[in-house]
Formats: C-alpha cells, structure tokens, sequence
C-alpha cells in the first residue's frame, strides 16, 4: 500500500556533480566539493545564507581522514551558525532528511550534498568494515565477494547469465558517452574475472567525486527553476543483516519503499537505479518491474561512476536533470547503501505537465 | 603546481566486541567443535545464531545443534586472495547452509579450482588447529563425500569458561593525501617560513589554510606570508605527561596569532617560566636542524601587545 502523500509539494531544483576522477591527489575533500556547492547556488541565485537546511553524507573511512564532514563544512561557509545535519551514508539519505525538514514546514529551501573519496584507501577492504562484526568482517569478504555471490545465486536461479550481464555493463557504458562527469564511457572487453562470477566489466570504477542538490517547497522551486522535479514520494527500506538469511535473488526492501514512494501508481518514462554490480541490476529490475518501455540508467549509473556516498544522490540528481531538461516527465530514482543491496531507498520525481 | 604531499597512513585498531547470550554460545561452541543454531517462534533453525529474530525481532534463547556438514547455496571463485581473509590460495567464498539449519553461514571453501566447485555441493566444516571463541575457528569448509555420518551431541549451549567477548583487529591502509592548500603550508613550513591563505571575499588570512574560507564558503587561494613573531592569545599549563613525548611538565601551551593572521594557531611556549606566560606575550618560533616545523616559540623580549590588537583573534 503506498504511503501517505506528501502534504507539501518540494521539488530538486538544481543538481551538480564534479566530473569522477580515480584520483584527486591535489584537492583535499573540501577542495573537491566547492565547486560543486557554488555550481547549484549560481544555478538558483541562493547564497549559503538563503538556505534553510544543510544536509550531507559521507564516511571518514574511504579516505582514512577524521572529520572529513567537518572540514567539508568549510565550503558552505557555515558562520554564523547554519541549521545543518550530517549522515554517515550515501547523500540520498541525506536528502531524505531534508525532504522530511522541508515536509516539516521548518525550511524552505535545503542544500545536499555529499562526497567520496575513494582513492587514498582500498575500497573493498574498507566496506568490509560495514559488515556484522562478530561472524562475517573477521572473515575480511571485500565488496566484490559479496556482490559476486549474489551474481552466482542469480545465475542459479536462471535470472541471468554472464553474458547477459556483460550486456548491462557494456549498454551503461555507451550510455555514459553522453555523460561528461562518467569516469569510465564507451563499451570495452568484459575483463578477466575479479571474483568470479564477475568481471573486471561487471564492477564499478573506483574513484573521487561529489554531488549536491537543491531542494524548494512550492512557489520557491517555481521561481528558482523553469521545471522543478517535484518529489512525489521517498521510502527507504532495509533487509535483515544476515546475508545467509536474504534470498539473494530478490529485493523485497526494494519493492517495499518502491510501493510506499508511490512508483507503482503509473509507469516511469526513466528510472536511474544505483546498481554498483551489473548483476544488481537485474535484481532492482525485476524489484520495480521495469520492462523495456522504461529507459534504464541514462547517465551510464553506478557502472560509469561511483563514487562512494555520492553515487545514490546522483541517481536522484541525474533523474531530477532529465525532468529540468524535459527528457523525462515521471521519475524512478534509486540508491543503495550496504552488501548486495541491503538498504534501498527509491525516490518519484515528477515534472509539470508540458 | 608546487609539490602535493603524499604519505602513508595505517589505521589499525584492535576492536574489544562484548558479546550477547546467543553469540556467546555460538562462538564458545565453536571453540569446543560444536555448532549451534537458534529457533525462532515459528520453528526455523538461524546458522550463524542472532539474538533477534529478524522477521518478528523477538528475543530468542532456544539452542540447538546442527552438524558441521552442509550444502552450498552460492559461491564465487576467489582467485586473489586479499589480507585477512581465511585462506592464502585461491579458494571460493561460500554460503552454506548446514544439515539442520534453515538459512546460510558466510565462509570459505578450500578447493583445488572453481571447477570442483558448485551450488547444491556437499561440504563440510575444517576446524582450525588453535580456537579461541571466534568465527574463524572454522579454518575453512572442504568437500566432503557424505561417507560418514557426523556425529551430533545434543548440545543446547551451556558450556565451562563461555566465550564472553572477542578482539576483531582491523587495519586499514591508505595514502594520505592534504590536498592543495595544506600541502603549500607544510611546504613553506620545511623552508621555515608560514604561509596563509587570504579569503578573496572577507580578506581575513587562515593560518593553516585548509582550500575555503570557513564563513564564506568560497576558495582561499592568495598566499600571504605571516609572522614570523606573533602574540599569544591564550594559554594552558600542562601538568601531565604526554605518552611519547619528551618534554618536562609543566609547560605552556599556547594560542599564537603570528602578525598578519587572522586566525590563531597552537605551539608550545618555552624560554621562560612556565609561570611567566601570559596573554598578550611576543613571541617567535624556534627551529630545530631539520625541523618541518617549529620545535617551540619563546619571547622576544618586546612589549607585552596591546589586548585591544588580539581581542578578535581570541
């Protein structure tokens, strides 16, 4: 049963991403975020001092830096003090929070944004430290392990194979040709095996990158943009923590905030889900129901560009710009947080009728 | 572009878990060769056990034994094994659902390629030589031809000295990397000269400069050479020794605005009694050989500075 409808209309008026880099020795996290705080405020005419709510994500463990959140502050200019909140997850939740601030009636406008970088540590190793700490992260099982089961049990299941797959990442790549923030464009050889099943081609690049959005209630987004993105429902939903406890072919959490969010209401023209694993994308399909009429992940997705924490707002964002543009008038957007799939979050987005 | 500074930097910490009942037994059983599941209300056995059913997250006590020999449910070929991991050769990680449990552990499989490998094989259980209470007293599971049938003792989880909590090490490697503007500072530092940055909107000069000016929230970019003498602002006495660190307590440290700095930095204070420091103090840095930064700074000998000259460095 979907949710109940927002009481307040609040749109995605304005979206930034840096271009996604697999290193950025020369900018510190902060270096690499400013310009894309100042690319969604020039886009609106706000200043930091306009904004009602301040809300970001990122973990200080992908770069080994303490406080990172803190420091990234800095490129708000949060003196005097700003009403601000962080979340130690990919930036849709905390544009979650933000909806729900704005839902609230306590802001009007929100700034989110969220950062990674992946480059100074080793990324699989360190999502490992995500994972139940008493029978699974002693084991050390690196996000491609994890993600490559899921891939077999799919396989198993006869929901695909790895040709099939290979297919996904070869259509997200030449989709990221249109793309000039992908850090991996065009269609190349699916690779040797990582951990097999899966391919150098099934997994996602490894790189730096930011992203930020601007939300506005009612009137507000009408004036700061020619077409908002009105948000027409967000869930977020989790799966029990226990791998061994999932059916790994499926993804009820999916299809649950999908229902509450209210994508299941009428067809989405578009639908940007954050699949890091090519095999997470026939999960997330069949989750949502998606046939072929719905056009898949137009930015390249999680495949072209993953930047860790910022990947989930981006798909929010990238959906959001289809909307502003008019390429798209419905919607689905979709972001991930955990081992093979655990917590998905799916957001509507709709634009005014043309 | 001057020189980005890069270093290497390890996390490592030896994380103390406390354990609940359910997890204690498990893992005490572990140690005794035995494996425990939980039931849940509606009869389902959980391996590995959780305190909490996951569908109903009602507490749930009820132990009983499965056999160390299971089926795997998935599977993936590791052909690179990483640090920490159970095996040093290739093995495939597993998911495997032992005789008598209704759901899957998460472990590895020692075999000799991932054609001997499949979902629906039988394997089982390879204990490690030493066990302690840990997860890894399993070594790794190993195909197994279901010859002999495996012998369970009906345990329900009491056993002598319980396993009551575990020390998961954990180390992270990275290359650390300041970025821009902190990489200039520690730059100039080395030549013994401290460098801020100016703010191009409030004009005021953050020393270190961190890339953006905290209250307006823009680029700092325009290096101002400040100090090298400065006025301490405030102060504390240290009376405890620091680990690691050779210096005679008690000792000042203090906040020192060098001249030109719109932001007070910390150093400590020596040259003169520790009682004599006060606010509004001239001082100057003290280089050691080969020092990348200052050792200490001490007075000058000038004047005290005026307190209306630091009030807003304060």
């Amino acid at each position: 049963m979907p949710g109940m409808p927002p009481t307040r209309e609040i749109a995605v008026v304005a979206f930034g991403q840096t271009d996604h880099l697999r290193t950025t020795d020369e900018l510190s996290e902060v270096e690499m975020l400013m310009p894309v705080l100042h690319e969604v405020l020039d886009r609106t005419g706000l200043r930091t001092s306009d904004i009602g709510f301040t809300c970001s994500g990122s973990s200080d463990y992908l770069a080994g830096r303490a406080f990172s959140f803190t420091m990234a502050l800095d490129g708000v200019g949060a003196w005097p003090p700003i009403s601000e909140s962080h979340v130690e997850m990919d930036g849709a939740w905390a544009l979650y929070e933000a909806w729900i601030k704005l839902l609230t009636g306590e802001a009007d406008t929100a700034l989110v944004y969220s950062y990674g970088k992946s480059s100074p540590g080793s990324v699989r190793d360190v999502l490992t430290r995500q994972l139940d700490p008493y029978y699974v992260a002693p084991l050390w099982p690196d996000s491609v392990a994890l993600a490559a089961l899921q891939a077999q049990a799919l396989i198993d299941a006869g929901d695909t194979d790895e040709r099939a797959l290979a297919g996904v990442a070869a259509r997200s790549r030449t989709a990221a040709a249109d793309n000039p923030h992908a850090q991996l464009s065009g269609a190349r050889p699916p690779g040797e095996y990582v951990v097999r099943p899966l391919r150098t081609g099934d997994c996602p690049p490894v790189g730096d990158g930011a992203a930020a959005v601007i939300l506005a209630a009612g009137d507000r987004a009408r004036d700061l943009c020619e077409r908002p993105a009105w948000i027409r429902g967000i869930d977020h939903r989790i799966e029990a923590h226990s791998l061994g406890v999932r059916d790994l072919t499926d993804s009820p959490s999916t299809r649950l905030a999908a229902e509450r969010a209210g994508a299941f209401e009428r067809p989405v023209d578009t639908a940007e889900l954050h699949a890091p694993f090519s095999s997470q994308e026939v999960v997330l399909r069949k989750a949502l129901r998606l046939d072929d009429t719905v056009n898949v992940n137009p930015s390249g997705g999680a495949l072209s560009a993953n930047p860790v924490m910022a990947a989930g707002l981006i798909r929010i964002g990238e959906a959001a710009a289809r909307i502003h543009r008019g390429d798209s008038d419905r919607a689905l957007a979709h972001a991930t947080s955990g081992p093979c799939l655990q917590q998905n979050l799916v957001a509507v987005l709709e634009g005014d009728p043309r | 572009m001057p020189e980005v500074l890069k270093a290497p930097l390890v996390l490592e910490f030896p994380f103390t878990r406390s354990l609940g009942p359910v997890q204690s037994a498990f893992l005490t059983g572990l140690r005794e060769r035995v494996v425990l599941g939980v039931k849940t209300a509606d009869g389902r056995t959980l391996v590995p056990p959780v305190e909490y059913d996951p569908v109903t997250a009602e507490e749930i006590r009820d132990l009983v034994e499965v056999a160390p020999t299971g089926t795997v449910t998935t599977w993936a070929w590791n052909p690179a094994p990483r640090r920490g991991q159970p095996l040093q050769e290739q093995f495939a990680w597993v998911l495997v659902k032992l005789d008598g449990a209704d759901t899957a552990l998460l472990h590895v499989l020692d075999a000799p390629g991932p054609d001997a490998v499949h979902t629906g094989m039988r394997v089982r259980i390879r204990w490690a030589a030493e066990r302690s209470g840990a997860i890894t007293d399993i070594a790794c599971f190993e195909p197994y031809d279901g010859s002999q049938a495996p012998q369970l003792t009906g345990h329900d989880g009491p056993f002598e000295e319980m396993v009551t909590g575990i020390v998961a090490p954990a180390r992270l490697d990275y290359t650390y990397g300041p970025g821009r503007a902190q990489s200039a500072y520690i730059n100039s530092l080395a030549e013994q000269r401290t460098v801020g940055e100016r703010c191009p909107s409030c004009r005021k000069v953050y020393v270190p400069p961190r890339g953006a000016c905290p209250t307006c929230g823009v680029a700092t970019a325009e290096q101002v050479e400040v100090g090298p003498r400065g006025t301490v602002t405030t102060y504390c006495i240290v009376n405890i020794k620091a680990k690691n660190l050779d210096i005679e307590v008690p000792y000042v440290y203090a906040h020192i605005a060098l001249d030109g700095a719109d932001l007070a930095l910390h150093g400590r204070i020596a040259g003169i009694p520790y009682d004599q420091v006060r606010m509004g103090l001239r001082v100057e840095p003290v280089w050691t050989e080969g020092g990348r930064y200052p050792d200490h700074y001490r007075p000058t000998g000038e004047p005290d500075a005026d307190y209306e000259t630091y009030k807003e460095l304060l």
